[in-house]
């Protein structure tokens, strides 16, 4: 721990210009990504590594889906980033200002919403907001015109006088998407902020995050929703154990899956599972029945055989979606089918990250 | 990539950042004072009324003459006193603790507001609601007794230099405190002996020597006593060495506050 003395010197982390600006960045992709994180470790005073090495890129522009089980380190990641963890080693840019050194500029660039409810609950939302946008340097008046566009577009301006804690579930993450984007920051981060929101506001606030990725913000979203990261992100780095055991692009990872589990709903019950050549299939219960099918293999063929052995299929869906089934065997160490074994991350052993630029949108 | 997140981003004016930070903090704050002023300010100005009905005029009476002046007039800087030291603490502890506790804190530490500024603006905070219930209380006092102002720069320095003090050190209190428990002990175990102490209701030059002695070594009664001669032009102290007592303490409160929130001392993991 740092002497007192040095650390009351610390106050300004080597900004003292009094103002900073991007354009004498030099051109490197650590200096001009949105984030830059390089080697970042953190062990806790318990003793539990948090983080054990992450190196990540996250170009401007991209809307990014940070994805890992519980406890595999996204929320300490972000804490670093955003100064309410102290790291223990490695270092980190946000469009190129180091947080060390310059970390002022760095946070003014990142608007965060947490994964807990984190605002004053006998606050209005609309001191809320515009006391955020104060706190990054917005002149009240025009904290007031962004605290009028921001609530009325998350739907909150009818509440803008109520005290904040009879706002619902959903409201409240509203309220905390509009305060982070009262500074309008170049760099979104949102830490699960659609938990516990239902279907329709939950798609209503997809099609907002979309809307302000277009306009240029770039946006880092950790979910639990796969759909969700499926559906809006473009790049995804999986994180478990304190390790980036995968950094690619949606489409590209999504292409990597070779197998699609199907659940199949039968007429009549059946003791054991059907034997079908070239297909892999598993009874649940006695009307259910799993079978995987590469890509390369057609359906119908299933149901051919299916009913040449007379086993009468009801319905069928597909078990879980694309990136849930890529997310399970990446964090349970297991192959993704159709790759080499040699390709696929296990969560002991961190696959190199790609790139940005070698990742196909 | 679209052009917008290509552009090269607007320069930041980190001094406009601070000042427009450290207001909204000070804005904040003072709507909390506002909002719950049946409790920041009503409860001094009760207690003030007490006071005054109670030891000013029932035993004040008999009390006779302290220091060459009525009794009332000798407690009424006292009670100013002790009401600006209680709830300049009392408002940044709740307010910081009352923001840990509710997470709200990581507003501003995710902010880019410099840790400095944080502390400047919560200790702004507590001198605004101490200077507020000082002028309750003196409003109080002037129904009581009249009040003589020897002078006023004197009694506004004194009463801004303390209150900045104890709001330095509510913060601190904040700080390290992880439960309620532990933001009631120092306001209930510490400050209010020393206040009582501090010699608001008497004159140390009652005391014994061996109190006399102990009396000095109480910050309280440096404050006390520079707030007192701002009124009354007497004072069992040295009133330069009280001042000077006064801003040291709040330059050594402010830079250890500082220090330890850098550190991470009780807000970071």
């Amino acid at each position: 721990m740092r002497p007192l003395w040095r650390a009351f010197a610390a106050s300004n982390r080597g900004v003292d210009s009094g103002s900073l600006a991007l354009s004498g960045a030099t051109p490197d992709a650590f200096v001009m990504n949105a984030l830059s994180v390089r080697g970042l470790t953190k062990t806790y005073s318990n003793g539990v590594q948090a983080l054990k090495g992450v190196d990540l890129e996250v170009e401007r522009g991209d809307f990014f889906a940070l994805l890992g089980p519980n406890g595999a380190g996204k929320t300490t990641l972000i804490g670093i980033i955003t100064s309410l963890v102290n790291k223990t080693a490695g270092e980190a840019r946000v469009f190129g200002h180091d947080i060390d050194r310059e970390l002022e500029a760095a946070k003014a660039c990142i608007g965060i919403v947490p994964q807990e409810i984190n605002f004053n609950m006998f606050e209005t939302p609309h001191t809320i907001v515009v006391n955020q946008a104060g706190f990054y340097g917005i002149p009240r008046q025009v904290a007031r015109e962004r605290a009028e566009k921001y609530l009325k577009q998350l739907q909150l301006w009818d509440k803008r006088n109520g005290i904040s804690r009879g706002l619902s579930g959903g409201m409240k993450r509203r309220l905390m998407i509009a305060r982070a984007l009262m500074h309008e920051p170049r760099l979104l981060i949102l830490d699960e902020p659609t938990a516990g929101v239902d279907i329709e506001i939950r798609r209503s606030m997809w099609d907002f995050l979309r809307e302000i990725n277009a306009r240029g913000t770039t946006i880092i979203l950790t979910t639990h929703y796969l759909e969700e990261a499926e559906t809006l992100c473009r790049n995804i780095a999986i994180i478990n154990g304190g390790r980036i055991i995968e950094r690619d692009g949606m489409r590209s990872l999504l292409g990597r899956l070779h197998v699609a589990t199907f659940v199949l709903n039968l007429r009549e019950s059946l003791g054991v599972a059907p034997h079908l050549e070239g297909y892999v299939t598993r009874l649940v219960d006695d009307h259910t029945l799993e079978v995987e099918v590469s890509k390369e293999e057609s359906i119908n063929e299933i149901f051919a055989r299916l009913s040449a052995l007379g086993i009468e299929v009801l319905s069928m869906r597909n078990k879980v979606n694309r990136l849930e089934e890529i997310f399970m065997r990446l964090v349970e160490g297991r192959a993704i089918p159709g790759e080499g074994a040699g390709e696929v991350a296990s969560a002991g052993a961190p696959a190199t990250p790609r790139t940005p630029a070698e990742v196909a949108r | 990539m679209n052009s917008v997140a290509q552009a090269a981003a607007p320069p930041i004016r980190l001094n406009v950042v601070r000042w427009i930070g450290f207001k909204t903090i000070v804005i904040r704050e003072y709507g909390r004072i506002i909002r719950i002023w049946g409790q920041t300010i009503v409860p001094s100005v009760v207690t003030a009324v007490l006071y005054f009905a109670i030891f000013g005029s029932l035993i004040g009476r008999r009390v006779g003459v302290m220091g060459g002046f009525d009794y009332k007039q000798f407690i009424a800087p006292g009670l100013i006193m002790m009401s600006v030291i209680t709830n300049s603490y009392g408002n940044v502890v709740a307010s910081f603790f009352g923001a840990k506790f509710g997470k709200h804190v990581e507003e501003l530490l995710v902010s880019p507001l410099p840790n400095w500024v944080i502390v400047a603006g919560y200790a702004t905070g507590g001198v605004v609601r101490g200077v507020l219930v000082g002028l309750a209380v003196t409003v109080v006092s002037l129904v009581f007794t009249h009040l003589h102002v020897h002078h006023l720069a004197l009694i506004f320095t004194a009463l801004v230099l303390t209150s900045l003090t104890f709001a330095l050190a509510g913060f601190l209190n904040a700080l390290f405190a992880k439960n309620f428990d532990q933001v009631n002990w120092i306001p209930a175990f510490v400050l209010t002996p020393l206040t009582y102490f501090g010699g608001v209701f008497y004159s140390v030059s009652l005391l014994p020597d061996w109190a006399q002695n102990l009396s000095y070594v109480n910050p309280i009664l440096y404050m006390v006593n520079a707030f007192r001669f701002g009124f009354l032009g007497v004072s069992d102290v040295d009133v330069g060495v009280a001042f000077a007592l006064m801003a040291s303490a709040a330059i050594v409160l402010f830079a250890v506050a500082v220090g330890l929130m850098n550190r991470g001392t009780g807000i970071r993991e």
